[in-house]
């Protein structure tokens, strides 16, 4: 009697390099398999590593290339992937790095990733054009403080405890960090207006008025929460950090 | 060379690829194959690459799409696999295929997928009959979603299955003959699978099915050893095609005569010029094969 392979235990074994290949895999001629299986083993976890090193590019920079592929190693064993479109691999990442020891000194990097995969994010969401300043020019005062806005797909907001966004800007120029104050919080935008992705730090309370625009609220109500949140918040500078980044796409009709 | 009658078919849209030398396309290469006095025969892409909703990977397929013919190669359906497909992954390659209209589509004879997790890598099949079976169903399942034949890469192994009951061939041409599906002949993994096997690549191209062959690829491939010691190869995708690769892919041309050609190197990619270099390689010894005189239709038949 052959002995059969099933997919599970053809997987269990490349997993877990301490797994023999499964029996009724071999050489040919009665030759070993043991380097043979590997050699899946080795394609499956370089792969990834590869594709993890693509979405955090300054993640791996800030911790260095090999320790970068050995912590994606250990990654990739806790948290496969599901899915074969690999740009969407990787979301767990910003919770890894919070819990993982050796890099618990650089608290500021689960930030740095969740700025990653939104810049990813956004680098592959759905062409749609940008709520320009013309657009907003050519709404009747009177219904400006009951306007409502429709997120463009590739907007999303960092809110940082860090200096997460210089970093990540920083890093991925290739510049030094020397000026940064890590410690100094930031808030960021990523937007894609055309075919750019952007990152920008947001002046201070500009967040919290994005955050509520997107969910829905009126301008006048995003405003008010923002001042609320934040005394230092100016209106007219949120709008402008609002229309160059291209937050929005278009005027939301009311439901 | 056995040959088999072709099944009927359904009618295969999109703008036909030439039989030339085609080349995998690269982001970094975009701009200088559009601006090449040089004209590449067709681009080949890899079908989840184009799985996400917009942005510059579309924009950059646009621009290519206007300009060349365009074949679709997917990665991940793990046709191979024991469970069923994954039916939203169908769903998305249908909507590449939908949007982009390309003259070819191809799988491979593998799996990736199991229990929801997915495994970066073309995993190897025993050749029996219950795969058989299984491989046959999902061929015909995506045929039928994507309204078209598609064609069936030959892969490259490092290991065997006790449990295989029959050649890789005649499992390779029972898929032909019962799902109607072309095949996709990737020499270079017909000479890595045959070192690593220890058979003759030219008695493997002998049993081959090769009258349905539409398309061919080629590619590097690197050098490592095996548990004894010996020369196993690894379908790296990482440099120029292999001189004995070039040798075999002159036999097959030379028999069916020009067939689109696919060079595919995915990485340490080089510059454009590099790889154009391999594609004008092909595309002579394409033009050799094509003979003086001799009509599609008469090489056709002497395949």
């Amino acid at each position: 009697m052959q002995t059969t392979v099933s997919n599970r235990e053809f997987t269990t074994a490349l997993s877990d390099p301490d797994t023999p290949a499964p029996k009724g895999i071999k050489g040919p001629d009665r030759k070993k398999s043991a380097k043979r299986f590997d050699i899946y083993r080795n394609n499956v976890v370089v792969g990834l590593i590869d594709a993890l090193g693509e979405i955090f590019p300054a993640v791996a920079r800030l911790v260095g290339e090999q320790f970068f592929r050995d912590m994606a190693r250990l990654y990739i064993r806790a948290n496969p992937p599901n899915s074969p479109l690999l740009f969407r691999y990787g979301r767990s990442m910003p919770d890894f790095l919070a819990t993982f020891e050796p890099v618990a000194h650089l608290a500021y990097l689960p930030d740095v990733a969740r700025i990653e995969l939104a810049w990813l994010d956004a680098f592959h969401a759905a062409d749609t054009s940008c709520f320009s300043a013309a657009d907003l020019g050519a709404v009747p005062e009177s219904e400006l403080d009951d306007l409502r806005l429709t997120p463009h797909p590739a907007s999303r907001i960092i809110r940082s405890r860090w200096a997460a966004v210089s970093i990540v800007s920083t890093t991925r120029s290739g510049a030094s960090l020397a000026d940064i104050d890590p410690t100094a919080p930031e808030d960021g935008l990523v937007t894609r207006p055309g075919y750019n992705v952007q990152l920008r730090r947001l002046p201070p309370g500009t967040a919290t008025f994005l955050q509520s625009l997107i969910d829905g609220a009126r301008l006048a109500d995003a405003a008010e929460a923002a001042g609320r949140d934040c005394t230092e918040f100016d209106l007219p500078l949120a709008l402008r950090a609002m229309l160059e980044a291209g937050a929005f796409s278009q005027r939301r009709e009311e439901a | 060379m056995p040959d088999t009658p072709q099944p009927t078919q359904c009618s295969y849209g999109g703008a036909a690829i030439p039989p030339r030398a085609g080349a995998g396309l690269k982001t970094a290469h975009v701009d200088a194959i559009l601006s090449d006095s040089y004209r590449i025969g067709f681009l080949e892409v890899h079908a989840e690459n184009y799985m996400g909703d917009g942005g510059p990977p579309h924009r950059a397929l646009d621009a290519i799409r206007e300009n060349f013919p365009l074949s679709v190669h997917g990665v991940g359906l793990s046709i191979g696999s024991e469970g069923g497909l994954d039916e939203t992954h169908v769903a998305r390659l249908k909507k590449v295929v939908d949007r982009y209209e390309p003259g070819l589509v191809s799988e491979h004879l593998a799996w990736s997928t199991h229990d929801n997790s997915y495994y970066n890598d073309l995993l190897p099949v025993p050749y029996d009959e219950a795969t058989l079976a299984r491989v046959c169903r999902h061929i015909e399942h995506v045929q039928e979603a994507l309204g078209r034949q598609i064609l069936l890469e030959n892969p490259s192994t490092y290991v065997q299955f006790e449990q295989s009951t029959m050649s890789e061939t005649d499992f390779i041409r029972q898929i032909a003959v019962r799902t109607g599906c072309g095949l996709l002949l990737d020499i270079n993994n017909v000479f890595v699978s045959a070192t690593n096997h220890g058979y003759e690549p030219l008695a493997y191209l002998e049993d081959f099915p090769l009258g349905r062959v539409q398309e061919i690829h080629l590619a590097g491939h690197a050098p490592d050893v095996d548990d004894e010691g010996d020369v196993i190869l690894i379908d790296s995708h990482d440099r120029p095609v292999d001189d004995r690769v070039w040798g075999l892919y002159e036999t097959v041309t030379g028999r069916i005569g020009p067939v689109p050609t696919l060079i595919e190197w995915d990485a340490d990619i080089p510059e454009w010029p590099i790889l154009r270099k391999e594609a004008m390689m092909a595309d002579r010894i394409l033009e050799a094969s094509a003979g003086p005189d001799a009509s599609p239709r008469q090489r056709a038949a002497r395949g």
